[in-house]
Parts: structure tokens; sequence; C-alpha cells
């Protein structure tokens, strides 16, 4: 087959602030929620769960639960013996098999159980469940059911687990490692001997939760045959998927439809995405489970937890040559997605910056935590912590501005594509395109105006007031396939109808998408009616994470709709007699200039080309308007971002203030810029939260203490400041739409940029910052190990190498 | 646990429903009443999305039993939409200045600002962030909801 030309019509919509068509119904309280679904008969269950982080169970009694008042039926391990099959990494869908022929890697199978079998491996794991007829008395009924534990000794953290001798929490295994992975590029041993400096740190980074303000919903029944489930999971197709293989029900017995979902910020899939759909199936009735927000702290997107030892080689002009890191991310007590963080964390290690020598070993580690999943960022965040910290780290040793470090080792837009030697998680060499991060830091030094906050730093010190300035550069790899799906349409009455397998949970898709369709189309994009997340309507999707919507379902849509447009000008030039290059759509008719009287409407287009005898398509070609496409990227697309951000500390309570931030993005071409700066905003703030306030913390025995948002602290309205968003566009090459994803770089960014910013408050404190959250114990401590009062930095600027 | 019957008005209109002495507002709202713009995200009175106007002051509706609200007078985010469909100028504000993205935690801030704008109809930037310090929304950033409130606020004040 001849490969498709693809021709896209010129944008009109994309590209302009167009207004949420989400809105109307989100702000009027008509949104429908999986909570906000009734239907006939649904019995609602209750999970109950560990309340210890490792035990042997012994025996569980639910005959008290059994007889409680509204009690349909108690659920445990026993009960889906031979029935659920155990869940597997969901990564395994993602991993090729060939990343392992490229680089040193492992990954270990780990199947895990629906409700927990002989033993429970961290606090909140699922034991049972409860069916009543009202969602109190399930909870009632959880209560009564009795379960005897032996408990056993916690593994509470990565480095307990890797002790030698530690308690292995998994028999199957030989120890705690799920996986390891090495990837080198260079030669790093050689490159660290001949630097003229060496430095070393270790980084930190505290188990963070997603914290998506809808709680986690399932609501599933069986409906004409068809197992039906509705729920809060980002990944429609996979859910399916995973209820099929592990109910053993054909996947077109199986039906995942999307309701309105209230964020995401990471995920995957979870035990109880299985469990509500096959108590619905055994029990022949609609079952709903409503997660609080407990056991959403509990036991729902945990992630991050990273432990960094870095070594860094430096010229003494601040070229950095060569970076050795030495990580472990604490999984919890099982690992669903393989290497997904920490393969991330290794591709975004360099982020903007030239460095040649770079070898990473990473261990991804067993403990009684929960299970940790891809978290906004999803390594990135974790990455670009570490070499952004780093860069720092190289200006105060060497005594140079840091952006002049960042300046001296950032790739020029010459040196494009560049290749940074080792292949990105998809297994192509992974090659940044065309961008120019030398004028997106000087873009950015100059929207936050950069002297004049020197200055005012400065003078703020001769008053006793501590202000530091923080810059954080990163990139994102985003979009990395390996595909998404699209259907559009044009039916019988005219209308236009976009299938997606994509669904959204804030981000405008519905919006977007629609843009995107109406150029193609000549229509407007209210014409364009959306369905998403519906795996009824589409036989393979992957849905929306990761920055990949705009990139995959966005160039899906194009493509389908484009060639659509392609189809409907062939079937119009059959019916006048033109040629179809001849024709044109315009507001929803095709036009044939010099033809005045010539004027099709969609509909008319649609009925010609319906199947039948009067059919109009040509011979071979199927009758009726329909394209499907599936968008399958060449690799992954590099969207990068320079963050600028002022902050003031305070030396008594250690409290920290954002009084200034300033982001330039690079997302390819922006397909709204509204939206896109409403990503950044959340973003920013979200690395807020990560650099300052939020962390899951357990005790030594594997207690969280974290599960209420008196103890997981959110940043407000009072701790948020106004982020000022500039952009820069360098159109990708890598898909058709030239679009570059940009819904993590926010939180990617952030937390280094602010990190750097207090370390530059408390500066020339010798007390370094290296982990997240930054207590304010931390910094009041940095301060009083220099006196506490600010003083003048330029006297005691340390210039040791 | 015998169920109490209980009437309350809402959005003007009577309701009557049967509630447990310990079923919460919100539930009811939600459950009996029909009116799921009410939304739950802690259960624990800290996230907000669950803001209602109780006899005009915003309470928690997680925290407040449906009992405790039996002859009063509640208003919810589905009570803002006016009787044409026309949308509120905090709607109108919040969907023209990207001030909601996912929108779960939505009317939850609709509320608290009614209330806000209602006591002080020119409020500053600072008052406004703290009048929404009690609301947690994770995807904005809440920049865009501060200006749609004065946005908004603006607006109401035009004669």
């Amino acid at each position: 087959m001849p490969e498709e030309v693809l021709r896209l019509a010129e944008a009109r919509h994309v590209g302009t602030r167009l207004r949420r068509r989400e809105d109307a119904r989100l702000v009027s309280g008509r949104a429908q929620h999986v909570g906000d679904l009734r239907l006939t008969g649904t019995v609602h269950a209750s999970i109950v769960r560990s309340p210890l982080a490792h035990a042997r169970i012994g025996s569980i009694d639910a005959t008290a639960a059994r007889g409680a008042p509204g009690v349909i039926g108690v659920y445990t391990a026993a009960d889906l013996e031979g029935r659920v099959d155990p869940m597997v990494e969901s990564a395994r869908e993602d991993l090729s098999p060939r990343l392992a022929e490229l680089v040193d890697l492992e990954v270990r199978s780990l199947p895990m159980p629906v409700l927990a079998t002989d033993r429970v491996r961290w606090l909140g794991q699922p034991v049972a469940a409860v069916v009543a007829t009202d969602p109190y008395l399930a909870e009632d009924a959880a209560a009564l059911v009795e379960v005897d534990y032996d408990p056993l000794s916690a593994v509470a953290s990565a480095e307990a687990a890797l002790e030698p001798g530690a308690l292995v929490l998994h028999p199957e295994l030989p120890d705690n490692v799920h996986a390891r992975l090495r990837v080198t590029a260079g030669d790093v041993d050689r490159a660290l001997t001949e630097a003229d400096h060496r430095l070393r740190e270790r980084f930190e980074l505290g188990r963070q939760v997603s914290n998506a303000i809808e709680p986690r919903g399932v609501l599933a029944s069986v409906e004409g045959g068809v197992l039906t489930i509705r729920a809060t999971n980002n990944k429609p197709h996979l859910v399916r998927t995973f209820v099929s293989r592990m109910l053993r029900i054909p996947a077109d017995r199986v039906r995942f439809v999307s309701p309105d979902m209230g964020g995401s910020f990471g995920g995957g899939v979870f035990p109880e995405d299985v469990l509500i759909p096959f108590l619905a199936y055994d029990l022949g009735r609609p079952v709903r489970w409503l997660e609080d927000r407990r056991e959403n702290l509990l036991a729902t997107s945990h992630g991050r937890d990273q432990v960094h030892e870095v070594e860094i080689g430096f010229r003494d002009d601040g070229t950095v040559v060569a970076l050795r890191d030495t990580f472990t991310m604490d999984v919890g007590a099982y690992n669903t997605y393989a290497v997904t963080v920490p393969y991330n964390t290794v591709t975004h290690l360099r982020s903007q910056y030239r460095i040649d020598h770079f070898s990473v070993d990473g261990l991804v580690v067993l403990t009684t935590k929960a299970p940790a999943v891809p978290v906004r960022g999803a390594g990135r965040p974790e990455a670009t912590f570490v070499i952004e910290r780093s860069m720092d780290l190289v200006a105060r040793a060497l005594g140079l501005d840091r952006a002049e470090v960042r300046r001296r080792n950032l790739i020029r837009p010459e040196e494009m594509p560049y290749d940074m030697g080792i292949p990105y998680r998809d297994t192509v060499p992974m090659r940044y395109e065309a961008a120019d991060f030398p004028a997106q830091l000087e873009a950015a030094l100059e929207a936050f105006d950069y002297e004049g906050w020197l200055e005012h730093q400065r003078v703020a010190r001769s008053q006793g007031r501590r202000i530091g300035i923080g810059i954080a550069a990163f990139i994102e790899g985003s979009g990395h396939g390996p595909f998404e799906g699209a259907v559009v349409r044009i039916d019988e009455s005219g209308h236009v109808t976009l299938l997606s397998g994509a669904r959204p949970h804030g981000q405008g898709h519905e919006t977007v998408l629609s843009q995107i369709v109406a150029d193609q189309l000549g229509v407007r994009p209210d014409d364009v009616d959306i369905r998403a997340g519906d795996t009824a309507l589409l036989a393979y999707g992957r849905g929306s994470f990761a920055s990949r919507t705009a990139v995959m379902a966005g160039n899906a849509a194009a493509i389908a709709a484009a060639r659509l447009r392609e189809k409907v000008l062939r079937v119009a030039a059959r019916v006048v007699g033109a040629d179809p290059l001849e024709l044109r759509i315009e507001d929803g008719c095709v036009r044939w200039p010099g033809h005045p009287d010539v004027e099709m409407d969609l509909r008319r287009v649609a009925a010609e080309a319906a199947p039948g005898p009067r059919s109009r398509v040509d011979a071979g070609e199927q009758p009726g308007l329909e394209e499907t496409a599936y968008f399958v990227p060449p690799t992954a697309t590099f969207a990068s971002g320079t963050h600028l951000v002022a902050v003031e500390v305070d030396a008594d309570t250690g409290g920290v203030r954002v009084l200034d931030y300033v982001t330039v993005d690079e997302c390819g071409t922006v397909l709204n810029p509204t939206i896109v700066e409403g990503q950044v905003h959340g973003g920013v703030a979200h690395g807020l939260g990560n650099a300052l306030l939020e962390e899951a913390v357990y005790d030594e025995d594997g207690q969280l203490l974290t599960t209420t948002y008196l103890d997981y602290l959110l940043p407000t309205s009072m701790d948020v400041p106004s982020v000022r968003v500039g952009h820069q566009a360098f159109p990708s090459d890598r898909n058709p739409l030239g679009v570059k994803g940009v819904g993590e770089g926010g939180a990617v960014a952030a937390p280094a940029a602010i990190v750097n910013a207090i370390e530059d408050a408390i500066w020339p404190s010798p007390v370094r910052i290296t982990r997240i959250p930054v207590a304010p114990e931390r910094i009041v401590d940095a301060i009083s190990a220099v006196g506490g009062a600010a003083t003048d930095r330029a006297t005691q600027e340390d210039a040791a190498g | 646990m015998s169920a109490i019957e209980i009437t309350l008005e809402v959005n003007g209109d009577p309701v009557v429903g049967s509630a447990e002495p310990r079923t919460t507002l919100a539930d009811f709202l939600r459950e009996v009443a029909g009116l799921t713009g009410t939304h739950l995200g802690c259960e624990h009175g800290v996230c907000g999305a669950c803001t209602i106007l109780l006899d005009g002051r915003s309470v928690r509706s997680c925290l407040v039993l449906a009992v405790q609200a039996a002859g009063r007078s509640v208003r919810t985010v589905e009570g803002l939409v006016g009787p044409g469909g026309e949308l509120h100028p905090l709607q109108e504000a919040f969907s023209e200045l990207h001030g909601l993205q996912c929108g779960f935690c939505t009317p939850g801030f609709l509320m608290t600002a009614v209330e806000l704008l209602e006591e002080r109809p020119s409020p500053d930037e600072r008052e406004v962030r703290e009048a929404l310090a009690g609301n947690l929304c994770r995807c904005t950033g809440y920049v865009n909801i501060v200006n749609a409130v004065l946005l908004a606020a603006d607006r109401m004040r035009e004669p």
C-alpha cells in the first residue's frame, strides 16, 4: 500500500482561546460523576482493609457481618479462588521486550491478589468486601468482619528492605528487589577521574499521593449480558482488558463507560477496579463502591519515594562532564508499573544539559507500603530535582552565577536533534527535537527580571530579610505512544461525532478535540460531538495520562478527520461532477469556487455516501462517512520549560512564601492557550505542594500517619502564587499537529526551582536542602547554623572545588 | 437505626425525606433530594467540595447532620442557575476565565464565593484568597479561580 500523504487543513479554531464546552454542566451541578449515577437495584460495597503493614492472615470470621442488617454478601480471597485471577503489571502493555536487549534491565514477575490471601503486605490492602443495601450498612458490617492477624515485622523503607538478611516480603522472590536497571552513555568513570572537580550529594524525595479531589469510585452492573463498568479510572481499555482476562469473560462482554471524572494526577488499575465488577457479575445486580478520603490516602496513587546518590564531575568553567547516579525507588508491596517511573527518571536526568558521560543504576524496592504508581510527572520531577539541585551545587562550588552555569551546559539549538546516547522507554534512540534551550532561559530570566530580583535580594538582606531565587529547567518526554485511536463520523443527519479512546478528567479534551476536528471538516467546534472513553465505541484505546492526550488523541482525531474531509470531497465531487481538489468545505457546506449554485451541506453528502443502491462513493471504497485512525508516533516528543521563582523564608518559623513565579514553556503547537496556561498553573501548584507540604509518612511499624487532610497537606489559595506563563513554540515534526505534551511540566520543575530558591535564601549556610518536602525545621536549622541574621553572601561565598 | 422524617427548604423548594440521625446533610441532599451537584471530596471537613449555604452561611455539608438542617434553608450549586437556565455571574466568570478544570471542587468554591460576595461585594485579591483558603483544588493552581471571583464581583456591582 502506498504511504498516505496526509494533508491537514489550515488551523482556524486550533490555537484560539475557545471557551470550554465542559464548563456549563460542571459549574451548574449537572455533571455526572460516578457517584452521581443511579441504577435501579444498586447495592453498595465497603472494603475491609488491613490495619497492619505486614501480617499473616489466620482466619476470617464473617459470621457477624453476614447477619448484619442489609448485608447481601461478604467476600474474601477464598470466594475469589479460581474465579478472579491475580493482577499482573499494567506496564507489561507498554514495555517493549526489546528494551531489555538495549539496556541492562530486569523486571521480576509479581502478580498481586485482588483480595489478600495468606498475608497482608501493606496498611490498607483489601482483605474482604461487604455488600449491603445501603452504604452506611455496608460500612457497619465491614467493621464486624473479624480477621485474625499474626503480625510480622514491617519492611518500612527501601534502605531496610535492602539490608543483608532483611525479611523477604514475597517468598517467591529471592530478595526485596522487584526491578533493576542500568543505563549508561560514554565513559563515566574516566570522565569523573579526569574532571577538574567532583561533588557528591544525596537527594531524597518523599512519598506523595496524587490526590484527585474526587475519590475513586466504581459502579458495575450487568446490562444486556454485558458487564458494564463506570469508574474513575483514566485507562478505560486497560480496565476492560484486566477485567476480561482476570474474570475470563470475552472482552466484548465487558464495557467501560467513562462518566465525568474529578482529576487523576496519576493512577493505574487498582484491585477495586476488578473486584467491584466481579461482585456485580456474581450478584447479578449493580454494585457501587465509593472510596472515602482515608482509603484514598491509604491505598490510591502513591508515588515518588526515591533516594539518589549522585556524583558529578565538572570543569573549572562550570561545564559538567559526567554524572553518575545510583537510586532506589520504594515502590511498596507490589509493583504494577514495572520500570515506567524509574526509566522516566533515567531519561530525564540530564534534562536540557549536554552531559555525555552518564551512568545510572536504579533499583525498584519492595516494602510494606502502598503500591506506588505513576503520579503527575512520573519519575520526571525526581530527575529534575536531582539535576537542578546539582547545577546549583556546581555553581556554588565555583562561585559562579547559577544562570551562567546553566548557560554553559545547555544543549544549543544548532546541536539539535541532540542524541542523548541512550534509548527512550519505547526503545527508540533518545533524540531531542528542534528547540532553543538557551533562548528559553534568557526569556525566562528577562520575564522574571533576574537582575532586578538579585538587587532586591541584596537590599532585603541588608534589612535582615531572606529572599532566595531559584531556577529550574526541565524536559518532558510526552506522547511516546504506543498509540491512541479515533473515529470521526458524519451521520445521516449531518452531525459530526468524534469517538476517542482517551477519556478526559479535567484537561478540556471535549473542547480541544472539537477544535481539531472542526478545522479538518470545515465546521464549528460546537458542531462536533465528542464521546470519549467508552470501550464499546472503539476497539483499542489507551487513556489520558503522561501528558499524552494532545499528542496522541489529538493527532488520531486530526488524521481521522482529515481523511474524512478527503472522502467528503470525493463523494461531493462525484455528485456535482467536479475534481475533488477543486472543492472546499466551509461552514459545514461543500462549495465549488466559481460555481455559486453548488452548495452541499454535510447531511446531503452523508446521504449520498450512505450504503445502499443510491450510494455515490467511488467503486472499491467503503460506503458511509466514517474514518478510523490509530496514531502511532515514531517516538516521544520532547516539551521543555524553564521556571524562575523568588521566595522569602522566615528565619524563626522556617515558613516559605513564594513572591514571584515565572515559567517559559515550549510545547510545540499550542492548541488552546487558555488550557495550556491552566495546565501550567496547576502543575506549579502541584509541584509547590510536593516541595513544601505533601508527604505520606509511615512510621517504623509501617503505619501510615497521614490519613486525613489535616495530616497530608495540599496547597491552598494562600500558598500558591499567581504564576506568570510565557511560551516558546517549536512545533514537533513527530506528529502532524506539531504538538508536545504539557500536562505535567509544571509539576516537574517546580520542586527543584522552589528548593533552589530556599537554599539561595539560606545561603551561605553549610546546611543543604536535599529532601522534599522541605521541613520548616530544616530551614530554621540551616539559618541558625550561620548565626541567624541574614549576612552578606559575597563575603562568605564558598569557592572550594 | 430508625429514620426520622424531616422537611427543609432547598433552593427555595420544600424537600421532605427521611434521614437517620447519622445521615449527613451531604448524603441527604445527594441521595434523598437527588441534588448531586454537592460533591464529597474528603468527608472530614477539610476539602470544602461539599460546601453549601445553610441559612445563608457556608457549612461543610459532610459535617452537618441532615436532622440538624430540619426546618432550615439550604442553598446548593443547583440553586445558582436562574429560572431560564442562565448562569450566575460567578458560574459565568469561572467558565470565562478557566477557573475550573475537572470541576469536582467547583460547586464548593462557588458556594463559598457566593457567601463572600454577599457579605463583601468589593473584595480585593487578598480577601478572595483568604475566603477560598478552605477549599482545595488540585487542578487550577487557584489563580483563575481568584480572578473569576474578582470579575464576578465587578459585574455584580454594576447597576
